[in-house]
Formats: structure tokens, sequence, C-alpha cells
């Protein structure tokens, strides 16, 4: 069934997109990520305008948000505090975003930024995971622990508060940094930011892994909705029929893919989502280091 | 003076009688207006006439047909990749003033038999005469090459067509064109010209509109998106965050 999308202005499967929803779903459902990473590239992949795709892949994420952040927040595992420092960090580094992402698009360099950062990311955190858990997998099995690092660096840092729910007391800085940086993310490759957001608050800032996904959540959710409304009312790009066969497939698939990711060990998810990421990863650097078989291409002038 | 445009009016209005008295040009279209509505997945246009005139059928030489459909144009911009620190990157541009975002030419004939390379030039009918490119920056020497990829890619996406035999012409006075039009179509006025040719030159030409428009929830979505930006953008945040409350929802009282 072909489906004509308004704003893309390109006509499409309807199956196929919720399909790819619900392949996204699965996956964030059994890894508890957002899956923006691998939507927006899917979308490009299936000939959706760069532009379209970011834009509406953060809508979707919004969703899938909601529904993984209620179930935190009746578990009472998000630090509200905390969230907050680190959204108006990211709503300055969304705002800060969406800018770039403007400016580079009339210049034409918009979707090598995108696919740059995509590589760079996606490699970085898919590496670190991949030896990470490589190493947990063997600790696992010699019985040892690794110890936490202290950074004291940061507990030298002015401007210090209570945050209670984490059980932290720590300057704002850092966390207000993190909060941009992952908001800058969210507007420029249209994702959620979590898969850099969860690292960060567990290795810099030294928060307990239990409120952390939580507490992530939370910020995701209010980002991604900033960015959807900038993308809205600057760009025009968000196609609302896109967003709601992709939220469809991805509702129904997270709940699949979380019954299936009990099943499965902690160390095993990692790895799988690790090697996902890194084949992600792979795809866009080929794209960008191989000749393309088309060296042009057309854009519009604004 | 007014003898002067008197004798003017008088030369148009012979002028005109004899054009009227040789071949003209009566036109049929299976649909004056094409609806993109969701399910929308490419259409078919159907152009059929026939060729009135008072004299007999000239038979020195062949009736040709050339019928172009061409939709809204756009200033765009090609831009091309070249290998940079190792990686592909967008290097030069060459804007291009004006680019039909669909263009459809059928013929019933070779192009360069049926039409000549002056009449092209003055009706701007084959593609590359469709297209106006001035503004290539000095530093760029091979600009040609950006027209012709725009063509090029333009073509593989089905928006460019050139259809030879595409016009079928029957007893030098009925003839039928059909025009697929892609399922990823811009809407506005798609300008329809239909050209009779005799020895390469134009005799007769008829333009009419057919008008692609987004039509009932497409219509309503793109004006929102448009019109009233905030209001769309809230809408798409509602729609994200109850579908996300009630996957929640019903999924815990499933699990329940």
């Amino acid at each position: 069934m072909q489906i004509y999308l308004p704003i893309a202005e390109i006509s499409v499967n309807a199956f196929l997109l919720l399909g790819l929803g619900g392949l996204v779903g699965v996956l964030s459902g059994m890894f508890g990520v957002g899956g923006g990473f691998l939507i927006t590239p899917l979308l490009f992949f299936i000939g959706i305008p760069p532009a379209v795709a970011v834009a509406t892949g953060a809508n979707q994420i919004v969703a899938s948000s909601v529904s993984a952040l209620l179930a935190h927040l009746k578990r009472k595992t998000v630090d509200l505090r905390m969230g907050t420092v680190l959204l108006i960090g990211g709503l300055v580094g969304a705002a800060g975003g969406v800018s770039i992402f403007n400016y580079l698009k009339s210049l034409g360099q918009v979707d090598l930024l995108v696919n740059l950062c995509y590589v760079v990311f996606l490699g970085i955190i898919g590496g670190l995971m991949f030896i990470e858990s490589l190493n947990a997998l063997y600790k696992t099995r010699s019985g040892k622990r690794q110890p936490r690092k202290k950074h004291t660096w940061i507990q030298k840092l002015p401007f210090k508060m209570r945050f209670r729910v984490t059980g932290l007391y720590i300057s704002v800085i850092p966390p207000l940094l993190v909060g941009a940086f992952v908001g800058l993310l969210a507007a420029i490759m249209g994702v959620g930011g979590g898969f850099i957001m969860v690292p960060a608050m567990i290795y810099l800032l030294g928060m307990p892994t239990k409120v952390v996904v939580g507490t992530s959540l939370f910020q995701i959710l209010f980002v991604t909705a900033f960015t959807t409304l900038l993308h809205a009312t600057t760009n025009y790009t968000v196609d609302i029929v896109l967003a709601v066969l992709l939220l469809i497939g991805g509702v129904v698939g997270a709940q699949f893919g979380t019954s299936l990711g009990t099943k499965l060990k902690a160390e095993q998810l990692r790895i799988l989502l690790a090697l996902l990421v890194l084949a992600v990863c792979g795809k866009l650097a080929l794209d960008l280091l191989l000749q393309p078989s088309e060296l042009y291409s057309i854009g519009f002038t604004s | 003076m007014i003898r002067r445009y008197v004798a003017a009016a008088l030369a148009w209005l012979a002028f005109g009688a004899i054009a009227q008295a040789e071949e003209d040009i009566v036109l049929g279209l299976n649909q004056t207006e094409v609806s993109i509505a969701t399910n929308f997945n490419g259409s078919e246009i159907i152009i059929f006439g026939a060729v009135k005139r008072e004299t007999p059928i000239p038979e020195s030489s062949q009736l040709q047909v050339v019928v172009t459909v061409s939709g809204p144009s756009k200033p765009v911009v090609v831009r091309r990749k070249e290998k940079k620190f190792g990686i592909w990157v967008n290097t030069d541009s060459v804007e291009v003033d004006r680019a039909p975002s669909f263009y459809a030419v059928a013929t019933s004939g070779p192009i360069r038999d049926v039409l000549s390379g002056v009449e092209d030039l003055r009706h701007k009918i084959s593609i590359p005469r469709a297209i106006r490119s001035v503004g290539a920056p000095m530093t760029i020497t091979d600009s040609p090459a950006f027209t012709e990829a725009l063509i090029r890619i333009r073509s593989q996406e089905n928006q460019y067509q050139l259809d030879e035999t595409g016009v079928t012409v029957d007893q030098q006075t009925l003839f039928r064109a059909t025009v697929q039009l892609p399922a990823a179509l811009v809407e506005g006025d798609y300008d329809t010209r239909i050209f009779l040719t005799r020895d390469g030159n134009v005799v007769a030409q008829y333009e009419t509109l057919i008008d692609v428009r987004k039509v009932g929830l497409e219509r309503w979505l793109y004006n929102l998106s448009r019109e009233q930006s905030l209001l769309y953008g809230l809408l798409s945040l509602a729609i994200a965050i109850s579908a996300g409350w009630l996957a929640s929802t019903a999924f815990a009282l499933i699990r329940r």
C-alpha cells in the first residue's frame, strides 16, 4: 500500500515504514535505547530527504521516550532535579544545533555534517561499548569487579548543588555541559542522544546506574520535543504522516523487544548492541570513503 | 498615425486568418486536475486531439506532433562532490535559475527530425532548452556538466522524460499521447503545450494548464505546516506523546 507523505512529498510503502518502525522498536525495547541513531539513517536509505528524516526522527523519539519515562516514573528512578539541570543545558544546545543545521543546509554541507557526526559518535560509542562488554564478560567469568574511578577535578568546580535522588553533591557545570552537548547532537543528528548521555552520566558525573536511564529519558523527552518544534517552525520538515506510521510500528515493536531482551544476559545484549552500532557506523563510513556512483546532487536555494 | 494602427490591425487579422485557415489544434485531456491524496501513487495523463483545417492536407511534408508537460519551476543548486582529506565532500556548485520540477516531452518521431534547432530554442521544447542556467561562478569551467548532471539525475527519477514514440498520429489528423506522472510529484500548475510541426517548423501551438493539487488530509496538513507551523509542531508532539502514553498503558494492562 503506497502512501503519499505530505511534507516529504514522496510516495512510500506504508508497510515498509511500519516494518521499519517495528524493527527499531524491537531493538529499542531490547537494548533500552531510543533508536534514533538507527531510524534516521534507515530513513535516508529509503529515500526520505535528510532534513525531513532528522526532524521526524526527533518526533518519533518523543513518543518512545514518553512510553519509557512513564515506566521509570512509577519506579521512582528519575532524578527530576538533575534532569532539569541537564535540560537547561540541552535546550541551549538544541537551539545552537538547529542554527548550525540551517547554516550548513544553506552551504550544502548538511548531509556531510550529519553523516560525519554519525560515523564519529557511533564509532566511538560502539567501539567503547564492545570493548567494555567483552571485558565485562571476561570479568564475570573470572569473578572480579572493576572499581569505579573518582573524577576529582569535577569535585573542585564551583556552583555546587545537592541532587537527593542521585545522592550527589556536585557542581552544576558538568551536567549543564553534558546536557548542552547532547542537545546539540539531538538537533543535528535527529537522535535523543541517550547513547552518549548514559555513559557520560555514569563515567563523568558518577551517577548511580539505576537512576541514569530514567533521568536521561526525562531530558531527552524535552530536548527532542523542543527540537521537533524548532524544526517544524523554521524548516517545515516534520512529516506527521511519516511520524505516525513509524510510531505505530515502534510502540508495538518496543513491547516485543522488551520481552525478548529479558531472555538474554546483559553482557550479551550489550555486545549485540555494540555490533549493531558498529555496523551502522561502518555503512555510513563507507559512503563517505568510497567514490559515490553519482558525484552530483540537487539542492534547493532557500 | 491612426492609419498605421489600422494597417497593423489589418495585417494581424489577415495573418491570424491565414493561421486559422491552415492547421489548428482541438484538444482533449482525460483529466485537467490531478489530485494528490494519501493513496497517490503516480498518475497517467492522456492528451488527445485533432487537427482542424479548412484546406486539404498539405502533401509536401509529414505532420508531426510534440507534447510537453512541465511542472512548476524552481531555482536549484547542483553540487559536485570531490575527495578532500580522504572523504567525499560537496565542493563546486552551480545555480540553475530555472529547472522545472517535472518535465516530459513526447514526440511523434526522433526529436531532431521533428523539430529544428531554431524552433527548439524559440519555444524551449527539448529538456536541455527547458532548463536555464546562467549563474555559474568564474571558478567553474565545466558548467555544462552540472546541467547535464541535473538532467541525468532527474531522468533517473523519472522526473524528466523524453519519449520519441510517445505521440501517435493517425492520418495526419488525430493524435494521442500519454504522459506518466511519477509518485513523487510536486503540486502546482502543470503547463501543457502541444506543437504541430512540418519540416521542423512549428505551424500551430496550443497551451493549457493541468492543476496538480494536494487534496484532503494532505492539503490540510501541508497548509497547517506552512501557515500555522507552531500549531503543527504542537500537534505532532501531542500525537507522539499520546501514542507513547497509550502504548505504555495498554501494555501495562496486558501484562497485568
